[in-house]
């Protein structure tokens, strides 16, 4: 068999398998993929995550049907040592496969750009939930809900600036209100991983981080630290809570009252804390 | 490695069957100490007995140990079931029950960092009584130390004892006689399970940020409440 | 080479050097080390003592630091390596240590690079083993998601030293054992360029790797191998000893870096162009400039913590005007050249092994390099795909998404040249060749779930999670580990004299590569399902899915330990003596005989083809050795 008839049956093969693939992956991965649809930035994640799988499966199956086929097919035959041909290069393919390997890429790279700085009026969220930073460039329109979430070895605890800065030893959501996140640590680096939310923004001391998100859904959401902080970092693991509009207005107004002594000795509601104890404590 | 030059003459294939034999049993020898000796080293837990309902732990917050392997480090201590003092922070309770904390806390106030930590929640009926007092809130300058168990929501700042206090405790364990408060408080206890516990306060002196050396370490100021 | 060179490898002559165990060798440096040591922390103790907080050596980081500093200099010079800068300061020449015959020269610094080679192998592979005993810990402490079985800060300690011991020592493992045995092999030369330096940056291995394993003894150190401050600040005395440590090993990355360029640009024989370079060698050029610019960033952090956590300087603490971002930023500028330190050595020997076995030459020889250039050149522009969730300028964001993707194109020039060369050959599946096989798999795999991290919002969840330790597994271990086992199978014969058994090497292959991918590949699943990365108890429902991953990886640790088995007993019991050139291979290490002599060829040597030339009748022979007076593009 000649080399040419070799290229045509593998790549053959290789649209068959990459159909077939594509096809599993639309249909029975995609409903599942994660993170899911909880919130709108975890179902742009779930997008793009989506898009990546239909991708990347049929270059991945490109290169091991490629692989397989040599495998099998060009052995070596029993009796003396045999060489194989002194190919040493083809110009054409080099210069196709440089090109179209790029080009898959770029556009890789401009898809990921637009889900991340979505308009603000899109229906999806903008900044996908990752932390941007004190100043974001992907802002969600509106009026959000501020939510400062204070990362300490280790326990999260929030903030809640516009309800008289109360803090809370537990996070609850109103559902469909776009919520803003400002991350902050008083210690050490930690990070708030909400997962059904789609939001992970790193708690870093004397900076603030935003992140932004709508949760679409009442239900619970795991949250867990996703930077190593220490002793306790595997265990800072709590549940948040979407709650309805009322449910939400209700428990707010709980937790004023519940913690009004707490709050006395609060410092004023501030972007950073610089806690006085940092020394060499005793 | 080349072979063994012919000039020196070469060593015996039994020597060299020995020789790595012998060199295996070392080489286990070593993993076996690394994970028995360092790996496993969890203090050992200690029952509490359960009498009409409720469960009492009694535990003590010192200053300084006293005794090696750190005489300088902050700690918990605990009463077991025959009334000794036990240096461990694996405490066993029964599950859905009612447990009652004494601390008797010797240590001075090194001040909470985050302030919030100073109104004590999840226990039972929202107080903490402090030398026979009922307590909504303590001053977050005065806490020596935290008892938190950040799974139950159960979190109860401890108050320190002045620093100019006569008799003041410095080796384990502490007497009555020495300075401390009492601090007593309630919570419920769940499914069965291992729960860990902290204390907030950066209270440990000599490292940056007062949060290295026992602040980390289990068995020291960190423990777990096996519930069972 | 300059007069006032002393030849390196020419042997003292009898008589000359002292004999038995009163010479400069691995004896006295240890005891150098525990002398140098103990005056350290003396000087540090009698500092310190006066004042209240450096009292007790639980907090004395000086008297440690100053024990390391002092114990490396009384290492370093048992060993003999300070022999020649001392002698120089004094302007007498200096005298070489006697070299030992035998296993005695394993235990001497010794300026040949081929037991430099031999030395990196068993060196590398003591603290590959321990890293895969404390692998296996982390395993057994993740079989149950919410009881601990060992203790937590224990565990944390386990966690960094299998980071610390993988990333700081087994960096080297291609570059170490076979960087340095073949390097000046291939390109026909007699050594290396600075012997001396070799046998420093060798030594300075072993030292490192034995502080990061006594932090235990010092409370260990609970940041991983990231080190991240204020943690690194907070922690106990451990911590210390792993940025000494790690900044041991980076001065020896940069003098091993340097050797290796001066090497490959001035050391090559006659007729030894660019172009009949074989690709290993360039493999081994291109980290060794990732080696050199990469590890300065590193030193400066070090240094900076440790300023931080010894005499309160502020640079990483934003509290007294100083921001832990720098940490993240000057760690990963390193951090990124390095995994591909520990990427670029594995295709190189791939692509050395694949037309050997294939008996046809290398396709694409000069794409192959371009990929090698390219990702060496890219990797200094993606470092901070590290950071995109850390709160960073998020203008930032699309900039370095663009460069991370784009760096998979030159990677992607492997692969294409691989499965080329592999096309209408005629394939002979040795044990190297299957090893070298797996990697394709292994690498596509990680190459293709690293497209998923460079994209942000899609990063946003996998930062920090399980996803990336599968991802980072794969290409490492997948990848390097891999390699490196094909290598080892490949050219312990020329290395050691000596045939691995066949039957055992393809069961440590089938088990290597099940058990591998059976580990590694659900935890991809595990990472999109919220596990965070470091942690010890996880969500229940992730429970099965972690008690399989345990399981295998145990599994796989056997098979580990079926190569070691072979190892060992092919070398120390059963020695079945090897061919000169058991796998009728072209390039130039493979004409040499077993033993390869001192002076590794017997005269000049010209060099008249490359090193692929199979299948080509007309092509020359790969060298040629003659006496004849050749104007030298080399030595």
């Amino acid at each position: 068999m000649d080399d040419r008839a070799h290229l045509v049956r593998a790549a053959a093969i290789w649209v068959a398998l990459a159909i077939v693939a594509d096809l599993i992956v639309g249909f029975l991965v995609a409903p599942h993929m994660p993170p899911g649809n909880f919130s709108n930035t975890a179902s742009d994640q779930t997008h793009i995550n989506n898009v990546l799988a239909l991708i990347m499966t049929p270059i991945g199956v490109g290169v091991i049907t490629f692989l397989v086929y040599a495998l099998v097919r060009f052995r070596q035959p029993p009796g003396p040592l045999q060489d194989g041909p002194p190919v040493r290069g083809h110009r054409n393919l080099q210069v196709g496969w440089v090109g179209v390997t790029a080009s898959i890429v770029i556009v890789l790279a401009v898809l990921g750009t637009i889900e991340l700085v979505q308009a603000p009026d899109s229906s999806a969220g903008a900044g996908a939930g990752g932390g941007q930073g004190p100043s974001p460039i992907s802002r969600p329109s509106g009026n959000p809900l501020v939510v400062q979430v204070i990362a300490q070895q280790w326990q999260f605890t929030y903030r809640f600036p516009q309800y008289g800065g109360v803090e809370t030893f537990s996070l609850a959501l109103p559902v469909g209100r776009t919520v803003e996140f400002n991350v902050t640590s008083i210690d050490v680096i930690h990070s708030f991983w909400a997962y059904q939310l789609g939001v992970k923004a790193d708690a870093v001391p004397g900076a603030n981080n935003i992140a932004y998100t709508t949760p679409k859904k009442v239900g619970l959401f795991q949250i867990r630290c996703a930077e190593l902080c220490g002793l306790w970092h595997g265990w800072m693991a709590a549940k948040g809570h979407v709650l309805s509009r009322a449910g939400w207005a209700r428990w707010i107004a709980h937790e004023r009252i519940a913690n009004a002594p707490a709050t006395h000795y609060l410092p004023p509601y501030a972007k950073v804390y610089y806690p006085a104890p940092l020394e060499r404590g005793g | 490695m080349q072979p063994p030059n012919p000039r020196e003459g070469s060593i015996s294939r039994s020597a060299r069957i020995l020789c790595t034999l012998g060199g295996t049993l070392v080489v286990a020898a070593l993993v076996g100490w690394y994970v028995v000796g360092y790996a496993i080293s969890l203090p050992p837990t200690v029952p509490q007995a359960r009498a009409a309902g409720v469960t009492n732990i009694t535990v003590q917050t010192v200053a300084s140990y006293g005794h090696q392997p750190h005489p300088d480090w902050v700690s918990y201590l605990v009463k077991n079931t025959q009334g000794q003092w036990v240096h461990s922070t694996i405490w066993q309770v029964p599950a859905h029950s009612i447990v009652r904390l004494t601390v008797y806390q010797y240590d001075g106030n090194s001040g909470l960092r985050n302030p919030f930590l100073g109104q004590p929640r999840g226990i039972v009926g929202g107080t903490m009584t402090v030398n026979g007092k009922p307590y909504h809130v303590l001053n977050p300058d005065d806490a020596s130390h935290t008892f938190t168990i950040p799974d139950y929501g159960v979190s109860v700042p401890l108050k320190g004892v002045a620093d100019d206090a006569p008799n003041q405790c410095a080796v384990t364990p502490c007497t009555m006689q020495q300075a401390h408060n009492t601090i007593v408080f309630e919570f419920r206890t769940g499914k069965p399970g291992w729960h860990r516990w902290q204390c907030f306060v950066p209270c440990a002196a000599g490292w940056l940020y007062g949060f290295g050396g026992p602040m980390q370490t289990v068995g020291w100021m960190d423990g777990f409440l096996k519930v069972v | 080479m300059s007069a006032m060179e002393t030849p390196a490898t020419a042997p003292a002559p009898a008589g000359t050097g002292r004999s038995g165990l009163l010479t400069f060798n691995l004896l006295w440096g240890l005891v150098g080390l525990v002398a140098g040591y103990a005056i350290g922390l003396w000087i540090g103790h009698r500092m310190g003592s006066r004042f209240d907080w450096t009292a007790d050596i639980d907090y004395n980081d000086i008297a440690v630091l100053l024990g390391y500093a002092l114990g490396t200099l009384g290492y370093l010079g048992g060993l003999g390596l300070l022999n020649h800068p001392i002698a120089r300061l004094f302007g007498r020449s200096a005298r070489d240590v006697a070299p030992r015959t035998g296993w005695a020269r394993y235990a001497q610094a010794s300026t040949d690079h081929k037991v430099i080679g031999n030395q990196y192998l068993i060196g590398i592979g003591v603290f590959f083993f321990i890293g895969g005993v404390n692998a296996m810990l982390i395993r057994t402490e993740l079989l149950r998601p919410a009881t601990p079985t060992f203790s937590p800060g224990q565990y944390l300690t386990i966690v960094g030293l299998h980071g610390s011991m993988m990333i700081m020592m087994v960096s080297s493992i291609i570059l170490g054992p076979f960087g340095h045995y073949f390097v000046p092999l291939m390109i026909g030369s007699k050594r290396m360029a600075f012997p001396r330096l070799e046998a420093l940056s060798f030594w300075i291995l072993p030292l490192s790797g034995l502080i990061l394993t006594t932090t235990i003894a010092y409370g260990g150190f609970p940041t991983g191998w990231t080190g991240y401050p204020t943690l690194a600040s907070q922690a106990d005395i451990g911590m210390d000893g792993y940025l000494f440590s790690f900044a041991l090993v980076g001065v020896g990355m940069i003098l091993n870096a340097l050797n290796m360029l001066v090497t490959v640009f001035n050391h090559r024989a006659p007729g030894m162009t660019w172009a009949r370079l074989p690709i290993f060698v360039w493999s081994m050029l291109t980290t060794s400039v990732l080696m050199l610019l990469g590890p300065p960033m590193l030193l400066a952090a070090a240094f900076m913590e440790v300023l931080d956590r010894t005499s309160g300087t502020a640079f990483f603490s934003s509290s007294t005007g100083g921001s832990p971002f720098l940490w993240e930023n000057l760690f990963w500028f390193f951090g990124h050249p390095e995994v591909y330190i520990l990427a670029l050595p594995g295709f190189g020997i791939v692509l050395e092994i694949l037309p050997v076995f294939a008996r046809k030459p290398l396709w694409g020889y000069r794409l192959a390099v371009s990929g090698m250039l390219g990702v060496t050149l890219l990797s200094f522009m993606v470092w901070q795909h590290h950071l995109f969730v850390s709160g960073i300028n998020s203008s930032l964001r699309p900039f370095y998404m663009l460069t991370t993707e784009l760096i998979s194109v030159p990677t992607g020039f492997i692969f294409l040249v691989g499965i080329a060369t592999l096309w209408r050959a005629r394939i002979r599946y040795t044990v190297p060749m299957l090893f070298a096989l797996a990697f394709f798999v292994n690498f596509l795999i990680g190459g293709l779930s690293g497209v998923y991290l460079s994209d942000v919002p899609s990063d946003v969840t996998l930062h920090g999670s399980f996803f990336v330790m599968a991802h980072f597994h794969y290409t490492i271990m997948g990848g390097l580990v891999f390699a490196f086992f094909a290598g080892i199978y490949y050219w312990l014969p020329k290395m050691a004299g000596v045939e691995l058994n066949e039957t055992l090497g393809k069961i440590h292959f089938w088990t290597a590569f099940i058990f591998f991918n059976s580990t590694f590949l659900p935890l991809f699943a595990v990472g999109m399902m919220g596990m965070p990365r470091r942690t010890a108890t996880y969500a229940p429902h992730l429970q099965f899915l972690n008690d399989w991953v345990s399981v295998s990886a145990f599994l796989l640790g056997g098979s580990m330990l079926v190569f070691l088995g072979n190892f060992v007993w092919s070398l120390v019991v059963s020695r079945v003596p090897a061919p000169a050139n058991p796998w009728m291979a072209r390039s130039l290490e493979w004409q040499l005989p077993t033993p390869v002599p001192v002076g590794n060829f017997d005269g000049p040597v010209r060099i008249l083809a490359g090193p692929y030339e199979y299948g080509d009748p007309t092509a020359p022979p790969v060298m040629e050795l003659g006496h004849a007076v050749v104007p030298s593009a080399g030595d």
